[in-house]
């Protein structure tokens, strides 16, 4: 009996964060077209709705009512599944992820390594999807992600090293609460490389611009999801803004103290990790309105010969600041 | 039966058809995908001993690594199945030796003494505070340092060593040079030619 209400509890909590999450993926898109708009000098969606606030619904619903097409020659099995599965990593991640002081779904020890193995796992959505669609546009974008994905990883976990060295614990939590005591024990200020890394790569893995080649319209129609139409498409949408709000939750828990206040002490909660989620949002945003689209090579030297050397100094920085007691940052933390 | 006990078997049994039809499954994409799934089956099948370390661990490296460029190579082959399935009638006598073999083996080993399921009892489950993950980065950076630092060296030499064999200068592939690039002059490329305007 016990069992069965702890179950029912915890079927609640997760309809408590996927919802409102679906919804903040709804008004990111809006967002996303007003705020381009904007820095484009255009107005943006502004006719369903008061000032548009309604467009994501339209959208939704329009996509709902169109047809899914199946290619005649695509594995079809496999074409159907690969949407969910680009969808269920993105939303089985935020389990760990505290929103404020002890407000997490499930507290684990090993949350920093449970987020990585997530992301990590979005990849597969998009391969199958390449594969499944058994045409030559698809399968090139499934390509260029798998490899962009692959490479982009490596600097990301290089970059959560340096986090981990810093708190002295894998738990998310206890990652916010090692950077307690204002904005200056932020870990922003000593790892920055790091969290410029983090951040970029985090771009990156979502498949955004300047990094979006797995899409790449101009070259490849639409990548790998050419041959999705209506909801199965609207599920890799899904997937891609409910990515991007994962990543930027992270560098806020990461690097920017999560839920704690600037002022030490002042008024620490849930709206600011809010207030930082939604900035680092709006970089997101603001990449893709100022930076024309990488060519494949130049994501993959970024990748390997800029951003891997560039982590892996600055954990050597870090180590050696621990073991000499560098103040105020760097100290040895009991385990 | 425990809840525990009941997510054993369900994992149990999705495993083993998973590991099954790696190797009856026709198409080799699919193979690799049920690949996949066995890996992540009994990544939760580890989660369930509480070693959540190498849990995770096996799905960040096999599954999210390893098994995507398997995958990225499996799908570029154009295989055409029918002439690797010639051999098949030939060679199932050997492979059906093997197998046996290999089967007496572990029947061998599971039933005598040292490795029987009464010398090892169910582990206490430890409690809450417990991780699995200092335990083992405790014992790995201590105890154990030089077999840990060893086998680092011995990755380090095998990945120089896959680059070394695979790697092959072709003279007419073009490559960018970025610092050369951005190092570049407004004299390296332009010169300005002074003349006068042409009349006829």
């Amino acid at each position: 009996m016990d069992n069965f209400i702890l179950l029912i509890v915890t079927i609640l909590k997760i309809i408590l964060i996927i919802v409102p999450l679906l919804i903040a993926v709804a008004y990111l898109t809006l967002a996303e077209r007003k705020v381009i708009g904007s820095m484009q000098a255009r107005v943006g969606p502004n006719r369903v709705g008061w000032r548009g606030l309604a467009q994501p619904f339209a959208d939704l619903f329009k996509l709902l009512t169109k047809e899914v097409i199946v290619p005649s020659s695509s594995s079809r099995f496999l074409f159907l599944i690969a949407p969910v599965l680009s969808l269920a990593p993105a939303f089985a991640a935020w389990a760990v992820v505290p929103f404020s002081d002890g407000l997490v779904l499930a507290d684990v020890n090993a949350g920093l390594l449970y987020v990585l193995a997530m992301t990590s796992l979005g990849v597969y959505g998009v391969i199958i999807a390449g594969w499944a669609s058994n045409s030559k546009y698809a399968f090139l974008g499934a390509m260029r992600s798998a490899a962009q994905i692959v490479a982009y990883e490596i600097a990301m976990g290089f970059a959560l090293i340096g986090v981990l060295m810093m708190s002295g614990s894998l738990n998310l939590s206890d990652i916010v609460r090692a950077q307690s005591g204002g904005i200056g024990h932020w870990f922003l200020l000593p790892l920055f490389p790091l969290a410029v890394v983090y951040f970029i790569s985090g771009v990156a893995e979502t498949n955004r611009a300047p990094f979006d080649v797995a899409e790449g319209e101009s070259e490849i129609v639409a990548g790998f999801h050419v041959d999705y139409s209506g909801m199965a498409f609207a599920v890799f949408f899904l997937a891609e803004y409910a990515n991007m709000i994962m990543i930027a939750a992270l560098t806020a828990i990461m690097f920017l103290g999560g839920w704690l206040s600037p002022i030490d002490g002042f008024g620490d909660g849930f709206h600011w990790f809010l207030i930082k989620t939604s900035l680092m949002l709006f970089f997101f945003l603001w990449f893709r309105a100022t930076f024309p689209r990488y060519r494949y090579d130049q994501i993959m030297r970024l990748g390997w010969k800029v951003f891997i050397p560039v982590t892996i100094v600055w954990i050597a920085v870090v180590g050696f600041a621990i073991y000499f007691n560098v103040g105020p940052w760097f100290q040895i933390r009991s385990i | 039966m425990t809840f525990q006990l009941f997510v054993f078997y369900v994992l149990a049994a999705i495993l083993v058809f998973a590991a099954g039809r790696v190797i009856t499954v026709r198409n080799p994409v699919y193979a690799a995908l049920f690949l996949v799934l066995a890996f992540f089956t009994s990544a939760g099948i580890w989660m369930l001993l509480e070693a959540e370390f190498l849990s995770i661990t096996l799905v960040l490296v096999y599954v999210g690594a390893v098994m995507v460029l398997f995958l990225f190579v499996v799908m570029m082959l154009d295989l055409n199945i029918a002439p690797l399935r010639e051999g098949f009638m030939q060679y199932l006598p050997v492979g059906i030796l093997v197998g046996l073999i290999m089967v007496i083996e572990m029947i061998f080993l599971i039933t005598q003494r040292y490795f029987k399921a009464d010398n090892y009892p169910i582990p206490p489950p430890s409690d809450a505070g417990y991780s699995n993950t200092e335990a083992l980065g405790l014992l790995l950076y201590s105890e154990y340092l030089y077999q840990f630092e060893i086998a680092a060296v011995i990755l380090l030499v095998a990945i120089v060593a896959a680059i070394a064999l695979t790697m092959r200068k072709r003279p007419e592939t073009r490559y960018q040079k970025p610092a050369e690039q951005i190092n570049v002059k407004k004299e390296d490329r332009l010169r300005v030619v002074s003349m006068n305007s042409e009349k006829d």
